[in-house]
């Protein structure tokens, strides 16, 4: 997993634009079921996040290894097999290994199969670019579904619950804030989230017209 | 029709049968690698609940229902039986400790799965344990922590069957106090327990 980083600026580029610029969750909006039912604590939205990830590098890589020798009207089925092989390999390990989590994420490991972040990085990327690019694209899709669970589950647990990863934050008097570690929470964090970001874009970009403007009249 | 390079079907089935073929040797190895942990996972966290609802308990081995007779569960440890299935608990002097026996019935919302230990001597639930709940966060959900909640279960009798009853009303060995502002999961947990116990301790002799 180390090659994208020794790889030429591209791949490195592929694994960044996942981070924020192309982020599935804030840019592309996509992938939102999970998003919304496992962010009630953080360490969900890590588990969750390393869990896809490493299902979305993998399976990036063996449709991009595969992509010349799958027929063009079975490649849905194709990378459905070998997506739904890897979420049953993340599945099996978190059984063994992390048991606990294992048992707070329930089915939604199981459900990373229909996750479209995952179907559509297959078929808009790695069905179009060699193994590396492709390795990179997934990890940097997962890294940045990743930084947004845990964007959305912190104030969850923090204002829902009055833990952070589960140390409690503000002693006995604290009434958690219930309603944020309910469906609701998931669906008000989001969308104070994106209307932050959608106004800190559109500032910075009437900032880059107001000084910008000035010199095309000089010209 | 007219696409000059529609591939033929040997090259579909050849595909979809190599993805398979790749896909099932990946799972085998994985599972092969993965299945004693989860196992062992299993088993550890079944002997933790028994432990949970019997108090003296050292260790205890899992006896199935078969034909209307109690016997010694033959499966391995973490593979679930078809029939139903009671846990004898014995302390570590060997004595019997009681039984634990897992249940579950539909909550507020979505199914409890809960797990209680039964003294056959006294014949009187001697703990209570839920062990999977999507109860309502902060109200629905204190019947997993709350402390006079789950003493109602340290010694509660089935004769005829218990009596949910309004927060500190309970003056009767089978009546539980249900909890203020989530009374339809303390009721539903005390549902699941009694179709449970009608139909286990018939089946339970006293000397394990």
């Amino acid at each position: 997993m180390a090659s994208p980083i020794k790889a030429p600026p591209t791949s490195l580029q592929e694994l960044i634009k996942g981070l924020w610029r192309e982020n599935p969750i804030f840019v592309i909006v996509i992938g939102l079921c999970p998003t919304m039912a496992i962010t009630t604590t953080v360490i969900n939205g890590l588990v969750m996040g390393a869990a896809t990830t490493f299902v979305l590098a993998a399976s990036s890589a063996m449709i991009s290894g595969l992509r010349k020798a799958i027929p063009g009207p079975v490649r849905i089925s194709v990378y459905v097999v070998i997506i739904a092989t890897f979420v049953s390999v993340a599945d099996w390990s978190l059984a063994a290994w992390l048991p606990e989590a294992h048992k707070q994420l329930g089915a939604f490991i199981a459900l990373i199969v229909v996750n479209c972040i995952i179907l559509g990085r297959a078929e808009a990327f790695a069905a179009k670019n060699p193994v590396v690019p492709s390795i990179a694209d997934g990890i940097g899709m997962g890294l940045g579904f990743t930084l947004v669970l845990v964007m959305i589950s912190a104030p969850r647990e923090v204002l829902g619950a009055g833990t952070f990863l589960g140390i409690p934050l503000f002693g006995k008097s604290f009434e958690p804030w219930v309603i944020m570690v309910m469906p609701p929470g998931g669906f008000l964090t989001l969308a104070a989230e994106l209307s932050l970001l959608a106004w800190w874009k559109d500032r910075s970009e009437k900032k880059k017209a107001a000084l910008s403007a000035p010199l095309q009249e000089a010209v | 029709m007219s696409t000059p390079k529609e591939p033929g079907s040997f090259a579909i089935i050849g595909t979809l049968a190599l993805a398979g073929l790749l896909s099932g040797l990946i799972l085998v190895v994985v599972f092969l690698a993965t299945q004693p942990n989860i196992l062992a996972n299993k088993a550890r966290a079944l002997e933790a609940a028994v432990r949970l609802v019997v108090p003296n308990a050292a260790s205890a081995q899992p006896y199935e229902f078969v034909g209307g007779k109690l016997q010694p569960y033959k499966g391995a440890a973490g593979v679930p039986s078809t029939n139903p299935i009671a846990y004898a608990a014995v302390n570590s002097q060997g004595q019997p400790a009681g039984y634990a026996i897992s249940a579950e019935g539909p909550g507020f919302s979505d199914t409890i799965k809960l797990i209680y230990g039964y003294d056959a001597k006294t014949g009187r639930i001697i703990g209570m344990k839920v062990l999977e709940s999507r109860e309502t966060p902060g109200l629905g959900d204190k019947i997993l922590s709350d402390a006079k909640f789950l003493s109602n279960f340290n010694a509660l009798s089935v004769r005829p069957s218990i009596v949910p009853v309004k927060s500190g009303a309970k003056t009767l060995p089978n009546q539980v106090d249900c909890i203020t502002g989530a009374t339809i999961s303390s009721k539903a947990v005390v549902k699941i327990l009694n179709s449970s116990t009608q139909q286990w301790f018939p089946r339970l002799p006293a000397g394990n």
